[in-house]
Formats: C-alpha cells, structure tokens, sequence
C-alpha cells in the first residue's frame, strides 16, 4: 500500500473522490455539447444538400438547357441564357483574373518576401480576399457602368476577375513557399537568371497548387451573385454582345426565387441545384487534384 | 517588373475602391454629413436618407449569427482535434470545408422557401402563443407569422459562418504544442480541462482572430441576407420576428433601379460604411491571427 492513501481519513477520501466526479462530470457534459455541436453542422448541410438535390432534380429537364428564360406563368422555358451567360462571364473573369493573381503570387513569394511592398500587399490581399462582395460591384458601377451610362456583360467580368484575383494570390503564393529553397539553389548555381528559375523550375514544381488555386476561384465566382446586380444586370434574352446587359445564373436564380410565380421558382431551383453540383465538383476536383500531385 | 506591377495592382485596387466609393459618396456625405448614422429616415421621395436602419440590421443580424456559431464552432473544433477518430477526422472536415464553399445564393434561397416556414409554424407562432401579452417578450416575437426578419437572417447567417469559424479554430488548435497537451494529460487532467485550460489560453488570439473572421463574412454577406430579411425600412419594433432591412440587402435590392442623384449617392455612402466597417474587422481578425503565429514556439 502506498504510504500516503493510509494518511488520508475516510472523509478526505471521500471529499476527493467527489472532486473526481464532478470533473468527470464536467468533462462528460462538455464533450456531449462538442458531440451535439458536430451533429448541428453536419445537419444543416445534410439538410441543405437533400432539399437542393430533391427540389432541384424536380425541377430539372432537358428544356432548362435549350430554352430561354420564360415569362411568369408561360409553360415552357428554360435558363439556357443565364447558364451560357455565366459561363462566359466566369470564363473571361478567370481568363483576365488569373494571370494578375500568378504575377502577384510569384512576386510575394520570390521577390518581395520581406519588402513593405510585399507586406503590404499581402496584407491588403487578405482583406480583399474576404471583403463584401457587393462593395466591390459597387466599384465596378461606378468606375465602368456609370462611365459608359450602360450596365453590362463586361462590367460583370471585371467585377469577377476583382474576386479572382485575391484568391489566386493568396494560392500562389503560399504553394510558391511550399518549394524547398534547395532546388532554387541549384538551378541558380547552375547559373539560370532568376525568371527562368522562377518560370521553367518553381512555377512548374508548384504547377499542382497553383491550379488547384485557380480551380478554387472559378467556384467562388460561379455561385457570386451580389457583384453582378449592377454590373451585369440581367437579360431575358440570349445575348453574346459583352456590352449589352448580359444574364446570369444567380442573378436569374435571385429574381426567380423571389418572385410568387411557381414556373418561375421551379427553375429557380433547378438553377440552385446546377450551382451546387457545379460548385462542389470544382472543389472536390480540386482536391484530388492537388493530392494525387503531392 | 511584371511581378512586382501586379503586386501594385492589388495594393492600388483597394485604394481605388475606397475613393471610387468617396467620390459616389459625396453628395449624401455633403448633404447629411455625419447624422446619416444616426438617422432612420429614408425616403427616396422626398430626398431625406438616413442609414440607421440598415445599419441596425446589419450588426443585429452579425451579432444573432456570431451568438450562434461560436459556441457551435467552438463544439466542432474540439470534437475535430480532441474525439474524433482518425478515420472520421477527414471526412468531417471536408464536409465543413464544403459546407463553406456552398454559394450564398443557395442558403438564400433554401433559407426563404424552406426555412422560414418552418420556423414560422414550429418557433414563431408557439413563442407568439405563450408570450401574448408579455410586455417586452412580447414585443421581441411579434410580426406576421411568415417567419422572415432578423432572427431568420442571423439564423441562416449563422450556418453560413460556422464553417469559416470552425476551420480556423480547428486549425488553431492544431497549432498547440502537442508536447504542452501531453503534460496535461500526463497531470490527469480530462480532455475538457486540457481544451479550457492548456489549448484556448495557448491559442486565444487566434480563436478570436478566427471569430472576427467569421463577423466579417457574416457583415458582407449579401444574398443570404436579402432572401431571408424581409427588405422593410423600419425600427418601429423590436421584435426579431419583423422585416428588417440591412446595408447589403438594400443595396441589393435598390441600387439597379435608384435615380442617379441623392437617392444613389445614400446608397454607396451606406457601401463606405459597410467596407469601413469589415476593413476593420477583417484588420483586426488579421493582426490577432499574425500575433499567433509570431509566438509559435515560444512559452506561451
């Protein structure tokens, strides 16, 4: 027997082993709430997600592909317009996004790691990264559509291309940091000047990380609604013209939804649903990408 | 150099933004000046802006959410580094990382179809029932039972924002020396006394780096907001259960089709407001998550 448990009397023992219990007990209840905690997140997107896929599968036919955006109350239609409308203009945005970003990103991360200009860009980059996405269309109105007195298509790929850019940046660069120092050494000693270190040694070991970066842009600019409100505004009609008011996805999604007419809310879903899908496969493909490179 | 140009592009772009939003600004700035704030008027009619109103639902619908989603993310975060097994741990991440790629528009849109009516039917109308003629209780859940106002809006806030919280809790956690986690252990301590007691005080500028990001989302938030809030100009009630209005959802729905002139000018000072506002939150959320990083390694 250990000499010091004989020392203790009945009641000390007893006062200690109540002690025991009730952080036990606190223990118990706290890991209970993380548990309950755990399951309230995982609800809520299970429930999202079903009522998304079972509405929006209800909702789905070959019409919403071919057909334009109908009038309230008509029988037939589809969002063939709005989805070739995001298409472009999240095409165009990554396009004119993305190579800013990969020329930022190479900047911070190669040359102007411990430079105010490199501080303070990455600085600024992490609040443009999560600032309003609405304040920013409010920036393109005023700098574009208020210029040229007219909403459209471009104004919205501008607008895109502004939410492109912090996320490819803040990729980039951290993927660009990732590679060990030794390989640019080497190539240096082999005498390569810098950009072509940078361009053929570099940006190709980090290749995998950058375009998961891109692949992550795409998907936060495809569900985007708040920046095309005023910039892209909204079309009935199938319009390749990037300065006449150009329709999107959300944005159709947003004024379907809202309004009482029941075709109208139908494709609405039908919409959200194609978001989704398309949002999440990005992501998910972004994913395996990266990890099968790595 | 090209690089380095791109690298003035970011920086000249939030400078540009925050003048573009000055030079629209003006007019109401010069018109109302500072007792814009302040001023729950707005009348497009007669001219006569004043932002109060969204101001309110801006950080009321901010602060339902964040009351929501710290303790709820605080839950994840334990269970994701302290319970979970290791098989379970992945999967439940990504499922919270993907339940922050989740467009807006999607939680907008289930929000007001499927969510405010069952919230109507099973919380706001039993709460109207009991507190009927409450004096202030009363007040707080009065409104017509369709289950849109500020407390939806905070509601569905608050889900979008768990996931940011609980990431980046869960990944501050992670930065606890494990060496620090052992000792505790070692002590006896159960694994609450170790998260209260040796990982939140080692970690707590970035937790609450972590939480400030998350109120910067929930106060730039505009889609989710617009569906669910009910997009009225008063603050005649208290009650949660009323429509309300906020800085993102009357720019959302207003701005396309408002006059040039004051009307539009009230409009992006209300933008210059709400930038100010997650500039500095955002700044802050920033500092405090630099802050643990610096002090890796160090005793903490």
């Amino acid at each position: 027997m250990n000499p010091m448990s004989t020392a203790f009397t009945a009641a000390q023992h007893e006062g200690r082993l109540a002690i025991h219990r009730h952080r036990k007990r606190v223990n118990a209840v706290a890991l209970m709430l993380a548990i309950g905690a755990m399951a309230f997140g995982v609800f809520w997107l299970l429930w999202i997600l079903f009522e998304t896929f079972w509405l929006g599968l209800g909702g789905l036919n070959l019409a919403v592909f071919t057909e334009m955006t109908p009038p309230p109350q008509a029988d037939t239609g589809g969002l063939a317009n709005a989805i070739f409308g995001s298409v472009v203009m999240a095409g165009l945005a990554t396009l004119l996004g993305t190579p800013i970003g990969v020329m930022a990103g190479i900047y911070l991360a190669e040359y102007g790691q411990k430079t105010w200009l490199g501080s303070a860009t990455r600085f600024i980059n992490d609040i443009l990264l999560s600032a309003p996405s609405i304040v920013i269309g409010l920036f393109i109105y005023s700098v574009v559509v208020a210029q040229f007195k007219s909403f459209s298509g471009f104004a919205g790929v501008l607008a895109l291309a502004l939410i492109v850019i912090p996320v490819v940046i803040r990729t980039t660069e951290n993927m660009l940091s990732l590679i060990p120092n030794a390989l640019r050494e080497a190539a240096y000693a082999l005498g390569t000047p810098k950009w072509i270190v940078i361009s053929s040694v570099t940006l190709k070991a980090a290749r995998a990380g950058v375009i998961t970066g891109i692949l992550l842009a795409i998907a936060r600019i495809s569900g985007e609604t708040a920046p095309l409100l005023f910039t892209a505004l909204s079309n009935q009609f199938w319009t390749s013209d990037l300065s006449k008011p150009m329709a999107s996805l959300p944005v159709t999604i947003f004024k379907f939804a809202m309004s009482p007419y029941e075709n109208w809310q139908k494709l609405a879903w039908a919409g959200v649903f194609l978001i989704t899908i398309g949002v999440l496969a990005l992501n998910i493909a972004a994913r395996v990408f990266f990890r099968n490179k790595h | 150099m090209l690089a380095q140009g791109a690298a003035w592009l970011t920086l000249s772009l939030l400078v540009g933004i925050i003048i573009s939003l000055l030079i629209g600004a003006a007019p109401a700035i010069k018109q109302f000046g500072l007792g814009f704030l302040w001023s729950s008027e707005w009348d497009p009619v007669k001219e006569n802006f004043g932002g109060l109103v969204m101001i309110y639902g801006t950080l009321m619908t901010s602060f339902i959410a964040l009351l929501i989603a710290v303790p709820v993310s605080f839950g994840i975060a334990i269970f994701l580094t302290e319970m979970s097994p290791g098989w379970l741990k992945r999967p439940l991440g990504i499922a919270i990382e993907l339940l922050a790629a989740v467009p807006s528009i999607v939680y907008g849109m289930w929000g007001l179809l499927v969510f405010s009516p069952i919230l109507a039917t099973y919380v706001q109308q039993p709460l109207q029932a009991v507190f009927k003629g409450v004096p202030v209780l009363g007040a707080f859940v009065s409104g017509a039972p369709v289950g849109i106002g500020l407390l939806s809006a905070g509601i569905i806030l608050a889900i979008m924002v768990i996931p940011f919280i609980a990431s980046v809790m869960r990944d501050v956690f992670e930065v606890t020396p494990p060496m620090l986690k052992e000792s505790a252990y070692g002590l006896g301590a159960t694994t609450w006394e170790v998260v209260s007691g040796v990982v939140l005080p080692y970690t707590k500028s970035g937790v609450v780096g972590g939480i400030m990001l998350g109120l910067g989302r929930a106060l730039g938030e505009t889609m989710a907001v617009t569906f669910v809030i009910g997009n009225f100009n008063q603050l005649n009630s208290l009650s949660l259960f009323e429509a309300a209005n906020s800085i993102t959802s009357a720019l959302a729905n207003e701005f396309a089709e408002a006059g040039e002139g004051l009307h539009q000018a009230s409009l992006i000072y209300l933008g210059l407001v709400l930038f100010f506002i997650t500039f500095v939150v955002l700044a802050l959320s920033k500092l405090l998550l630099s802050q643990l990083r610096k002090g890796e390694g160090t005793s903490a």
